[in-house]
């Protein structure tokens, strides 16, 4: 069904952390892993030896250059994926169910083997989270590696999405964002953490934690400068707070 | 309201997983391989593995689209076509062994120097290097040279130990974390973990790089530096930390060689330590004011007072410190400029650092006991850290600068102490420790001991009875003494110039020299392939060994293919370069967990075979039967001391042994039952101080790492360094030739310096021109691989906004960018976040048509480009008639970041292909599929 | 957004041709027979053979029947059940005028209200877009129902309907290009919206996550230079608009009545491929494109 349900018993999702992550595209390429061997169909690549090599994934890392009005440019690593929207318009678009909003945890999932590969859902979503597969023909997209974190097959300090075990910085969360009392929950109140496109009202339950202000170091030289205040003009003068200096130790 | 489909939330993950290590690059992370039907399914990190803990990067998790890859080699090829033009049979492997054995054991027998053998990106020099070490020649090293040498030998020679194998920030405590000039691959996983550590903490880092990319775009401040005035910077901050105060004067006098005494009469002595009948370095001790061994007990070393001896007067090293670098030729003011980073922000570093070393001091309540006998009832951290690499190593000043740095650390008391840089085992591990270099030439029999190693002084170079260089690549000579990882990068060039002498056979593996590993690659394509007069080739014999069809492979005439990681036994030991833990000395191996689908073998194995073919000393048992089948053999039963081999774990006939212990028969099994890796950890107490700490020196004894204790003091001051200087300055038999005798000078200094690198023959060429290998693509290792070639499948020139306005350029524009040495005309980017007068590129995306069984229209070939091609080995010259070498003085540390260039807009070429273009080389392998849709299990 | 053949021969015929049912459902002209025949074979091929053309960009055109489904929450699935309909009742209302010479006006009525909701429905499945400024306003089904009409009356020859609608589906294309160049800076998204960095000063996008191509910019980013989109704006709105307001007013023709059809048909496929090409998704702000 393509209605997006009242209300989730859980909101589960990633909080991405822009103040750490270093670019390293380790998610991008264990969610194509897991995802190619995984739910559903393979990510295909096509043309891939060849001029324009071009696959499916389900999460790309992007990079934005930030010029402040004082200070030197800043570069962020941007990764993106699915948000799991609460009001996923990807999900009412669907002409034929095969797009869904679990109930459960909210996770919005493609039903494969309804899915025409209209394309639709895709438009839909400002956020280019959805890819239609090239061989296959159907929509692929973050499953939150649903077939994870319930695998009883798997220890259960491994049900997390594959992206999120993998990061090696730390940068991805994964928790319930509807319980204010869960990790993740704290940490996008303690960071204050943001939403994409927030105007769209998509109601990502995905957040970003921004990064932490930069450049600010010279702003501390006036409480600093103490800190520095030379022992001796001379270096003869040196030598004399050396010899004073190491009486007390 | 809502009718889900029923999922399968449990379905099965793999038939088996099977642990190993990863070879996507030189981090040596755990695997998890999971299988189905006998096939790789997916790959992870192992969360048990001391490495990487259970993340793992996007290389690692591509490890499946590279043992499937269409460039893997599938049989022996014997060249056909001339050289470069990548025609090739396929033979036998018989074939294949006999053509090299009939190759090698006439060198071996009569002149082993006549073999040159280099490895590239080699995981298995302890072994390779014995290989050579048995065959007799003096010609062997790695790829150190062009890589990091400076940061090694910089750090071995100061304090025993750098970054990255040889140690790594206290992650878990540091407050402050500062990054020089780190390229985004090495020690990949560890450091981004760390980082991650110390951002959830909010703790600050501070990256000083021209480019802020990778982890300098998360550093909460950014320093863009001018490349290769790191040193000036580094220095700046002693001169501003020393002056007010800001060191930790009680750690210098008992861990350092501040304290020791300095000859200061002119002569042959100057600069040379006062040394006691045993050859111990004296100190002035405080209790009784006499010159005593630094390392008795009780002493109490004095950082101020002289001493007068036969009219000689000693000052101890902290007075030559305090008179260089107090100088105001290291104020902010002076270097702020030439560094392209305020004076004022250069004292707010400064400051943080003393603040945060000082006044945020910790202190862990371990008790532990120094090698003068005194036992500490604290340890007392300052939590600062430092990590640095390429950025500042391939400079020509690279030596200094990262000596530079090491002194910045150990000023501050921030080795080996909670919060600071923290040594791995089998580090910390004095000059005195290391071997000094081998290179006699000894027909038939091995070499005296390993070819590379650590000079004290002239008379460790490696020169015959006519001062003329012993290596092939000069390594150990005047030119650049202390080239502890040989010059890989001057071996072409020099056989083709036969100077010092002519070879036959080049030998190299997994080392792609006739593309991105090579300066001047132009000029290395041409040197494999020149003819003499009579239209033999000029370098006679070639033997390349790779798993994959790369560039290198056309200019072979004998290629044996090597197996992928997955297929292949290899051990990552405590001889060699180990995964160890600043709290743990680990080891681990690689095992077959597939087979080879296609004819090839291991290259280990292979030279296993050529040695048992030729009957080497050293793989050969007294009855002249072979001592080991093949390399897995070798890992279990090979002892380099009695007691002692490859890996450390599992010894002894019940295995439950570690660092010492009798062979283990069934070693292998219990490392692959044990994740592929053995991990022994430091006792509480020992884990840090470790150069003065009783307790982990005892452990180190106990596993192997030393035959006894080796307290030892940071070595601020080199006197290795100061004996050359003297030798140049014209005392002692040894010496230099006379055009190097000012350079060895004024470069050679003890204490750490800074000079400007040789810009001789630059006029004109302004704008600074750097390289980074991107995180998810390692050299061409990554380049074939599917899914990694999506994410970096060509690479612009990247150019600050400044220079793109000054130059009426816009994203996608082309650009003529040209060197004393060459051009290449190459797509343009801006980026904001640079230094303004910087360029740089990414390394080895660009390829040649017909290799890495890529379509010749593959982006990689027509828009990837190298920076290569505008680097030349020498320096432009300078009208002295020489042609001095483009390197680090000291190291021979091959000097990429040197580079200088000036840009200039241009129109695309004809065919919007990136210039210089080369002929396309005929694939051995053919090309890839056009489509992949990879799925192994149902 | 692709200017996707598909998607454009089926807006453009399934428009035009439920236009001409609309007109045929009020009987208007009042046919039967050989020449009713002719006007729903027309019509038919245009919606049939335009809705057959939507098909074509389906990954899995035989799975279509699911399309069905979900008319409670998708346009595209109402548009589905809207045609269906509205070819359905229209079909009766065909066997009617043509094989019994009998018009069945309820079946008529409601055909041509069904036709008019078809074109509705596929004007919704684009304008409920938020994800395209462009498309997401009011003037977006305005401008289909108007274009719709106007060309039905004009196939079907109601010259003096034909003309007013002609003139007003002018006016709506004026308005909606001069409201659709406007969309993107009203909508409030830009790249700092989309990263949520734009309050810490100037974004611009850097290094695409993949160096090649994809899916997403191959279905949504589409750039028209602007002097091209000019050109091609003038040359469609004279050809849809001008032109056949200019052939109405001269004397009746078949001939110069076929040559008004063909003459709007191109202008509005024409206009049709700025619809598509010229809009803007959202997903281009994270490429650094627009």
């Amino acid at each position: 069904m393509t209605q997006l349900p009242q209300s989730t018993e859980r909101k589960m999702g990633l909080v991405i952390d822009l103040d750490t992550c270093v670019g390293c595209h380790a998610c991008v390429i264990s969610c194509k892993g897991w995802n190619t061997e995984n739910y559903g169909a393979p990510l295909s690549d096509q043309d891939a030896y060849g001029a324009d090599p071009s696959g499916t994934f389900l999460n790309r890392v992007h990079s934005y250059e930030v010029q402040p009005a004082e200070g030197p440019a800043q570069l962020i690593h941007f990764p993106k994926s699915c948000l799991h929207c609460e009001d996923a318009p990807c999900v009412t678009v669907c002409p034929t169910g095969a797009s869904y909003k679990r109930v459960e945890d909210g996770i919005v999932l493609v039903n494969e083997s309804d899915c025409i590969g209209c394309g639709l859902c895709a438009w839909s979503c400002p956020y280019g989270a959805r890819e239609l597969d090239q061989a296959e023909g159907v929509m692929k997209k973050c499953t939150l590696c649903v077939d994870r974190i319930y695998n009883e097959n798997l220890p259960e300090v491994d049900r997390i999405p594959s992206c999120v075990r993998t990061c090696p910085a730390g940068a991805r969360h994964f928790g319930d964002l509807g319980d204010p009392h869960s990790d993740v929950s704290k940490l996008v109140a303690e960071r204050g953490g943001m939403d994409l496109m927030p105007e769209m009202g998509t109601k990502p339950v995905n957040k970003y934690l921004p990064p932490r202000p930069k450049d600010k170091i010279e702003d501390q030289i006036d409480i600093l400068a103490p800190l520095l205040a030379p022992v001796a003009e001379e270096p003869k003068g040196f030598l004399g707070w050396l010899d004073k200096t190491l009486e007390k130790l | 309201m809502s009718q889900q489909p029923n999922l399968n939330l449990s379905p099965p993950v793999s038939d088996e997983v099977r642990r190993t290590t990863c070879y996507m690059c030189a981090c040596r992370c755990g695997i998890n391989v999971h299988m189905k039907d006998g096939k790789v399914a997916y790959i992870e990190g192992n969360r048990d593995h001391p490495v990487n803990k259970g993340v793992l990067c996007a290389k690692g998790s591509a490890g499946i689209m590279q043992v499937n890859a269409p460039s893997r080699l599938r049989k022996p090829l014997r060249r056909v076509g001339p050289r470069g033009s990548g025609e090739f049979r396929e033979i036998e492997w018989d074939e294949a062994i006999s053509t090299a054995v009939g190759w090698l054991n006439e060198l071996h027998e009569t002149a082993p120097q006549k073999l040159a053998f280099f490895t590239g990106r080699d995981q298995s020099q302890s072994f390779t290097s014995f290989w050579a070490q048995h065959f007799g020649t003096p010609n062997y090293a790695a790829h150190g040279g062009f890589c990091s040498v400076n940061m090694a030998a910089g750090g071995i020679y100061t304090m025993g130990g750098a970054f990255w194998e040889f140690g790594q920030p206290d992650w878990d405590h540091t407050k402050l974390f500062m990054l020089f000039g780190v390229a985004e691959d090495h020690d990949s996983n560890p450091i981004k973990m760390g980082i991650g550590k110390i951002k959830g903490r909010g703790a600050r880092v501070i990256g000083v790089n021209p480019i802020r990319s990778g982890y300098n775009a998360v550093a909460d401040d950014w320093v863009g530096i001018t490349p290769g005035t790191d040193g000036l910077f580094i220095l700046s901050l002693i001169h501003v930390l020393m002056k007010a105060g800001k060191i930790d004067l009680d750690y210098l006098s008992r861990y350092t060689n501040a304290p020791v005494l300095v000859n200061a009469a002119d002569g042959p002595e100057k600069g040379l330590f006062l040394r006691d009948a045993d050859g111990k370095p004296l100190v002035i001790d405080r209790a009784t004011g006499q010159p005593t061994a630094f390392d008795k007990p009780g002493v109490r070393p004095d950082l101020s007072a002289t001493y007068e001896k036969d009219g000689v007067t000693h000052r101890p090293v902290f007075h030559l410190m305090a008179e260089k670098y107090l100088s105001d030729d290291h104020a902010p003011e002076a270097v702020a400029e030439r560094c392209g980073i305020s004076a004022r922000r250069i004292r707010a570093i400064a400051a943080e650092i003393a603040r945060v070393a000082f006044d945020e001091a910790i202190e862990l309540d371990k008790e532990w006991t120094d090698f003068r006998g005194e036992t500490h009832s604290k340890m007392i951290g300052r939590p600062v850290s430092f990590h640095a690499m390429r950025g500042v190593s391939a400079h020509a000043n690279g030596f200094q600068t990262c000596r530079a740095l090491h002194v910045l650390q150990i000023l501050l008391g921030t080795v080996e102490v909670p919060g600071g840089f923290r040594f791995k085992p089998p580090y910390p591990k004095p000059i005195e420790a290391h071997p000094t270099p081998h290179g006699d030439r000894r027909p038939g029999r091995p070499l005296e001991g390993p070819h590379l190693g650590f000079p004290r002084g002239p008379e460790d170079l490696l020169l015959d009875e006519n001062g003329d260089a012993q290596r092939i690549d000069k390594a150990f000579t005047w030119d650049n003494p202390i080239s502890a990882h040989g010059l890989m990068h001057m071996v072409i060039s020099n056989a083709a110039a036969g100077d010092p002498y002519k070879i036959d056979t080049l030998f190299m593996y997994m080392a792609n020299m006739s593309w991105n590993s090579s300066m001047n690659t132009k000029g290395v394509m041409e040197m494999l392939s020149a003819k003499t007069e009579d239209g033999k080739y000029v370098i006679p014999k070639i033997i390349y060994s790779d798993a994959y069809s790369s560039e290198m492979v056309a200019y072979a005439d004998l290629i044996l293919p090597d197996t992928t990681y997955l297929e292949r036994h290899d051990c990552i030991s405590l001889l060699d370069r180990p995964i160890c833990e600043a709290d743990a000395a680990a080891d681990a191996i690689r095992w077959p967990v597939i087979e080879p689908d296609r004819d090839v073998r291991g290259f280990q194995s292979v030279l296993i075979e050529l040695a048992n073919r030729m009957s080497l000393p050293g793989f050969t048992n007294e009855d002249g039967t072979p001592k080991w089948k093949d390399y897995a053999d070798y890992i279990v039963n090979h002892q380099r001391k009695p007691g002692i081999g490859p890996l450390a774990g599992f010894r002894g006939k019940d295995g439950d042994k570690e660092g010492r212990g009798e062979v283990n028969p069934d070693q292998l099994n219990r490392y692959i039952e044990n994740g592929g890796f053995y991990v022994a950890h430091i006792p509480e107490g020992a884990d840090y101080y470790k150069p003065w700490n009783t307790a982990y020196q005892d452990w180190a004894v106990g596993m192997g790492l030393y035959d006894s204790p080796q307290p030892y003091l940071f070595q601020l001051y080199s006197e290795p360094m100061r004996k050359f200087q003297l030798a140049a300055e014209g005392f002692g038999d040894r010496q230099p030739p006379e055009h190097l005798r000012q350079r060895i000078k004024d470069t050679m200094d003890p204490l750490p310096i800074w000079y400007e690198t040789d810009q001789q023959g630059n006029d004109g060429f302004t704008v600074n021109a750097l390289t980074q290998r991107p995180m998810a693509m390692y050299h061409s290792w990554g380049t074939q691989n599917a899914w990694l070639r999506q994410l970096h499948g060509r690479n612009p020139l990247y150019v600050p906004t400044k220079l793109m306005r000054e130059h009426g350029l816009q994203d996608g524009d082309w650009a003529k960018v040209s060197s004393p040495h060459g051009q290449i005309t190459v797509p343009v980017m801006e980026m904001a976040a640079l230094n303004e007068n910087t360029v740089w590129t990414w390394n080895a995306i660009g390829k040649r048509k017909g290799a890495w069984a890529l379509q010749d229209d593959a982006p990689e070939a027509t828009k990837g480009f190298l920076l290569n091609h505008l680097i030349h080995e020498l320096l432009p010259p300078k009208g002295d008639g020489l042609r001095w070498a483009n390197s680090d003085p000291i190291t021979g540390q091959a000097a990429w970041f040197d580079l200088k260039v000036k840009i200039e807009k241009t129109a695309p070429p004809d065919d919007a292909e990136s210039q210089p273009e080369f002929a396309p080389i005929k694939s051995p392998v053919g090309t890839g599929p056009k489509d992949l849709a990879w799925k192994v299990g149902k | 957004m692709h200017p996707a053949p598909s998607v454009i021969i089926f807006t453009t015929l399934s428009g035009l041709g439920f236009g001409l049912l609309f007109f045929l459902g009020l009987g208007l002209p009042a046919v039967s027979g050989w020449v009713a025949f002719v006007f729903f074979a027309i019509a038919y091929g245009l919606s049939v053979g335009g809705l057959m053309a939507s098909t074509f960009h389906l990954g899995h055109p035989e799975r279509a029947m699911k399309a069905f489904t979900q008319w409670r929450s998708s346009w595209l699935s109402r548009e589905g059940w809207c045609a269906v309909l509205a070819l359905v009742l229209m079909g009766l209302y065909a066997i009617g005028t043509v094989f019994f010479g009998q018009r069945w006006g309820v079946f008529g009525i409601l055909g041509a209200l069904l036709s008019l909701a078809t074109v509705f429905t596929t004007s919704m499945i684009y304008t409920q877009l938020r994800t395209i400024p462009r498309w997401n306003m009011k003037l977006t089904p305005v401008m289909f129902l108007s274009f719709s009409l106007a060309g039905g009356a004009l196939l079907a020859g109601q010259t003096r309907v034909a003309l007013p609608l002609l003139l007003i589906a002018a006016l709506v294309q004026i308005l909606y290009w001069r409201q659709g160049d406007r969309a993107l800076a009203a909508s409030g998204t830009d790249l700092g919206t989309a990263t949520g960095l734009g309050a810490r000063g100037r974004v611009r996008a850097f290094e695409p996550p993949h160096t090649g191509t994809n899916y997403l910019l191959r279905e949504f980013v589409h750039v028209v230079g602007r002097k091209h989109a000019e050109k091609l704006r003038l040359i469609s709105f004279v050809l849809a608009f001008f032109v056949p307001v200019v052939f109405l007013l001269l004397p009746f023709n078949h001939f110069v009545a076929l040559l008004a059809v063909l003459s709007h048909l191109a202008g509005i496929a024409t206009s049709r491929w700025l619809f598509f090409a010229q809009a803007e998704h959202v997903v281009g702000l994270y490429y650094g494109k627009r």
